[in-house]
C-alpha cells in the first residue's frame, strides 16, 4: 500500500483516539473541578486539564485567562488547538477521505456521519449540554472502533489503524498518569485523605476503571494499585502494559503480512519485555514520574521509527 | 419551442416511443412515489460522502451534484448514430494530434490556420516529434452532445485533457437500479458498468514496451480539495489501482515508481487527472506542488504512459473545435456524422462584426473557458453582462467564439412534486485502445434544474440523470 495511505490510516487511528481521550478528561474534570476544597482547586484541575492533554503551552501562548469555560472552549470546540475534539474529528475525517477507498462503507459512514454532525451538535456552554457533547464524542469513538473491527480485513490497513489508535491511547495512558504529578497536593492535606480519594478515582473514572479497579484489587482505591492497575496489569485495556501489547501485536502481524521485521518491531518488542518484568513497587522507588515521562519519550521514538519503516 | 424527449413538442399529447413504458409507469405510480424515491436518492448520496467542491466557496466547499431520477432515455437507433459519430470524431481527434506533433500535414494543405495550432496555450512544442506507445493520444474523451430536434444532434464541445463526469454515469445507474428495480425490468436497458473493465484495459494496453507483463497502473490526482476528488477515489476504487498523488511519486534514473509500505513500486502507466501545466514542475509551472520532478524526462523517455497523452489540450481547445468539420473530413475521408454547432470565430473580422451586433441572442465563450465560467448567454444575460462581453471581445477577439443559442431539448425531470420539462445535453464517454476507439452505451445526461436555463454545468447549479440506451 502507498506509505501516505498507511499514514492517513495511521493518523485516522490517533486522531479518533485523540477526541475520546479529551473527552475523557474532560469528563473527569469537570466532576473533580465540583469537589468541595481549597479556592485555587478549580483552577488546578482546569490547568491539570490543559497539561495532560498537552495543550497547557499552547493555551498560554494564545494570551487567554485559565477558567473552566476557556479551557473547555478550548479543548473542545476551538480551532486553533490542533488536538481540540472538533478537529480531531475534522482531522481524523480529512485522514480517512484520503484513503476512503481502504476504508468500508460502515467505517467510512462512522467517521463521515460524526463529521456531518458536528455542526449540529453546537458550542454548549452550560455544564449539563457540554456532558451530553461528550457522550456523544465518546458514542462516535466506540461506533468508529466498533465499524473497524466488525468490518474490516484483517490486511495491512487495518493494522496501520490499529497501531496508530495502540501508540495514542499508551501516550494518553500516561499523559494521564501524569496529571496526579501535576497537580500539586495542598501542604496541609494528608495523603490518602478527601482530596486525594477524589483525585484517584476521578483517574480511574477516566479510563471507565473504577468497577474494574474493585473486581481486579477488592482493596479500597490506593495510589500504588491504580497506579498498578495503569501502568502494568494485562487485564486492563488501557494500561501502559495493554497498550505496549496491542502495538507488538499491530506491528508483527504488519511484519508477517510483508515477510520483513524492522528496527520499529525490536523496539516495541523490547519495551514490552521491561515492562513485564516490572513490579510497582521497583517503579513507586525509582520515581514514577520519572517513569512516566521516560515512557512518552520512548513512545515517541517508536512513533518515528513506525514513520521511517512505513509511513514515508 | 423546444425538442422534448418524451413527447417530441410539449403539449402534443403524443410520447415518443422511447418513453412509451416511462410514461406509462409515471402515470400509473401513486403522485408521492417519486418524491420519496428522491429523497432515498439524496440520503444516500449524502451518507455516501458523493460530493464535489466548488470553487471560491469558503463554508459549504462540499455540495451533492442534485441527482434527477427521471431517466432520459435513447433509443437502439439514436444511439447507432451517436455511437459512429462519436468513434468516428475521437478517431479523428487523435490522427489530428499525431499530426500537429509530427508531420503537421494538415497545418500544409491549409486545413487549420498554423497559428490556431502553434500558439495556442495548450500546445505544447515538446512533444514535437514524439510518439506515445500505439499513437493513441487521447486514451478517454467525453463529447458534449445536445440535441435540438428529432434527428438534429450536435457536438458542443470535445473534452481530451481530463473529462470528468464518469463516475456519476456509473453511481446514477446504480442509484437507479436500486430504486427501480421494475422499471428495469420492463426495458431492456444496455449497461455501462463495463467502463470501468474497459478503461482498465485500456490503460493496461497503453502500457510501454518496457513494461512488466502485468503494468502497474495508477491514478494520479491533485488530492482531497480537488473539485473531482471522489471521482478520482472512486475509479482508483473500481480498477483497483492505487490512487496517487505528487508526493506519492519519484522519479529515479527516468523512471517513475510510488513509494508504498513495502518500499519503491515501478509504476507503468498513470491515469492523470493532473492538468499539463502541474505534472512536472521541472518543465511547466514551477510552482507546481501537485506534480512529480523529472515526470516529463521519463514520460519522453517512454519509460511511462501518461493518459491522456501530453499536449491533448490543443485538441478540446474552442477555437480548434470551429475546424472540426473539415478535420473530420481531412483525416478519415468521411462527412462527419455528428455536426458541429454553428460558430462564429471572432478572430475573423466579419464574424466579429455580426456577432457584436447580436450579443443579445447568441452564446459567446471564451476558447480556454470550461465548466460553464466565463460565457455570456445573450438571452438570458443583463445589458451590463453584455457591455462587459462588448469591451472583452473588441479587446481580444481571437479570445472568442460565439454560437446561436440552441433550443436544448428537454426530458421531463421532478421539480418539487411535478413532472417539468428541463433542458438536457449528453456527456458520452469514449475510449481508445488498440481496438480503436469505443462508447459506452449513453453517458451522462446533465440538467438545468432551473426553468428556462440553459446552463447545465454543476457548478451552476446543473443535475445529472441517469441515461438509458434501449437494446431493440
Amino acid at each position: 500500500m502507498l506509505a501516505r495511505s498507511a499514514d492517513n490510516l495511521f493518523w485516522v487511528g490517533r486522531y479518533v483516539e485523540r477526541a475520546d481521550f479529551i473527552a475523557r478528561i474532560l469528563e473527569a474534570s469537570l466532576r473533580l473541578s465540583v469537589v468541595p476544597s481549597r479556592e485555587d482547586n478549580a483552577d488546578q484541575v482546569w490547568r491539570s486539564a490543559l497539561d495532560s492533554s498537552g495543550a497547557g503551552a499552547l493555551f498560554d501562548a494564545s494570551g487567554r485567562t485559565l477558567d473552566e469555560l476557556a479551557v473547555r472552549e478550548f479543548l473542545a470546540f476551538n480551532s486553533e488547538n490542533p488536538s481540540s475534539i472538533c478537529n480531531c474529528i475534522i482531522r481524523a475525517r480529512t485522514n480517512a477521505r484520503a484513503v476512503r477507498t481502504a476504508l468500508t462503507v460502515e467505517l467510512w459512514e462512522g467517521i463521515n456521519g460524526a463529521w456531518n454532525a458536528l455542526e449540529d451538535q453546537g458550542r454548549p456552554a452550560r455544564r449539563a449540554e457540554f456532558a451530553e457533547f461528550l457522550s456523544w464524542v465518546k458514542s462516535v469513538t466506540v461506533a468508529v472502533e466498533g465499524a473497524a473491527s466488525r468490518s474490516m480485513l484483517r490486511n495491512d490497513a487495518y493494522w496501520f489503524l490499529r497501531l496508530g489508535a495502540a501508540i495514542e491511547r499508551a501516550d494518553n495512558t500516561a499523559r494521564l498518569l501524569d496529571v496526579k504529578y501535576h497537580l500539586l497536593l495542598p501542604e496541609d492535606e494528608p495523603v490518602g485523605g478527601q482530596l486525594d480519594y477524589y483525585q484517584w478515582t476521578t483517574l480511574l473514572r477516566q479510563v471507565s476503571a473504577l468497577t474494574a479497579y474493585r473486581w481486579v484489587y477488592r482493596d479500597s482505591v490506593k495510589p500504588w494499585l491504580v497506579a498498578d492497575l495503569l501502568v502494568l496489569n494485562r487485564q486492563m485495556p488501557r494500561s501502559l502494559a495493554s497498550c505496549q501489547g496491542a502495538i507488538v501485536d499491530a506491528l508483527e502481524r504488519l511484519a508477517a503480512d510483508y515477510g520483513r521485521r524492522g528496527p520499529a518491531q525490536r523496539l516495541a518488542a523490547a519495551r514490552l519485555g521491561q515492562l513485564e518484568s516490572a513490579s510497582i513497587n521497583a517503579i513507586f522507588q525509582s520515581g514514577l514520574h520519572e517513569f512516566i515521562e521516560e515512557f512518552l519519550a520512548a513512545n515517541n521514538q517508536l512513533g518515528q521509527a513506525i514513520t521511517e519503516q512505513y509511513l514515508s | 419551442m423546444s425538442f422534448d424527449e418524451m413527447t417530441g413538442q410539449p403539449g402534443s399529447g403524443e410520447v415518443r416511443e422511447s418513453y412509451r413504458a416511462l410514461a406509462r409507469w409515471l402515470d400509473e405510480s401513486p403522485p408521492d412515489l417519486l418524491e420519496a424515491r428522491a429523497r432515498q436518492a439524496e440520503f444516500f448520496f449524502r451518507r455516501m460522502g458523493i460530493t464535489f467542491a466548488l470553487y471560491g466557496e469558503h463554508n459549504t466547499s462540499e455540495r451533492l451534484i442534485p441527482f434527477d431520477i427521471v431517466p432520459r432515455i435513447l433509443s437502439a437507433r439514436e444511439w447507432r448514430m451517436m455511437e459512429a459519430g462519436l468513434v468516428q470524431r475521437v478517431h479523428a481527434l487523435n490522427l489530428f494530434l499525431a499530426d500537429i506533433y509530427g508531420a503537421q500535414e494538415c497545418i500544409r494543405a491549409g486545413i487549420i490556420p498554423a497559428d490556431i495550432v502553434l500558439t495556442n496555450p495548450y500546445f505544447r512544442p515538446e512533444m514535437t516529434g514524439w510518439r506515445p506507445p500505439g499513437d493513441i493520444w487521447v486514451h478517454i474523451a467525453g463529447i458534449d452532445l445536445v440535441r435540438t430536434g428529432e434527428d438534429a444532434f450536435y457536438v458542443l464541445e470535445d473534452n481530451a485533457r481530463t473529462p470528468s463526469g464518469v463516475s456519476y454515469m456509473l453511481e446514477n445507474r446504480e442509484m437507479m437500479m436500486r430504486l427501480f428495480p421494475d422499471l428495469f425490468s420492463e426495458h431492456r436497458v444496455r449497461p455501462v458498468d463495463t467502463y470501468t473493465d474497459l478503461l482498465l484495459q485500456t490503460l493496461k494496453d497503453a502500457a510501454p514496451a518496457s513494461a512488466a507483463r502485468e503494468p502497474c497502473v495508477v491514478v494520479l490526482t491533485p488530492g482531497p480539495y480537488n473539485s473531482a476528488y471522489y471521482e478520482h477515489s472512486f475509479l482508483a476504487d473500481k480498477l483497483g489501482v492505487e490512487l496517487v498523488e505528487g508526493s506519492d511519486l519519484y522519479v529515479d534514473n527516468a523512471q517513475v515508481f510510488m513509494r508504498t509500505t513495502q518500499g519503491p513500486c515501478k509504476v507503468d502507466v498513470i491515469y492523470r487527472r493532473v492538468d499539463d501545466d502541474f505534472l512536472d514542475p521541472l518543465t511547466f509551472n514551477p510552482d507546481s506542488a501537485l506534480g512529480v520532478p523529472g515526470l516529463m524526462l521519463a514520460y519522453q523517455a517512454g519509460h511511462v504512459t501518461l493518459a491522456n497523452a501530453v499536449g491533448t489540450g490543443v485538441a478540446d481547445d474552442k477555437a480548434v473545435y470551429t475546424y472540426m468539420p473539415e478535420i473530420i473530413r481531412f483525416f478519415t475521408g468521411e462527412d462527419p456524422i455528428l455536426h458541429n454547432v454553428p460558430t462564429w470565430r471572432c478572430r475573423e473580422p466579419d464574424a466579429l462584426k455580426e456577432v457584436l451586433s447580436r450579443l443579445d441572442e447568441l452564446v459567446v465563450k471564451e476558447v480556454g473557458g470550461s465548466g460553464g465560467y466565463g460565457m455570456l448567454v445573450g438571452p438570458a444575460a443583463t445589458q451590463e453582462e453584455i457591455e462587459i462581453f462588448r469591451r472583452k471581445l473588441i479587446a481580444d477577439p481571437a479570445a472568442f467564439i460565439a454560437q446561436p443559442t440552441l433550443q436544448l431539448s428537454t426530458a421531463p425531470t421532478l421539480c418539487g412534486t411535478q413532472l417539468a420539462g428541463r433542458h438536457v445535453d449528453l456527456r458520452p464517454f469514449v475510449l481508445t485502445g488498440p481496438q480503436g476507439a469505443r462508447a459506452t452505451p449513453g453517458g451522462l445526461t446533465r440538467v438545468a434544474l432551473k426553468e428556462g436555463s440553459l446552463v447545465v454545468n454543476s457548478s451552476q447549479g446543473g443535475g445529472t440523470k441517469d441515461t438509458w440506451v434501449l437494446d431493440a
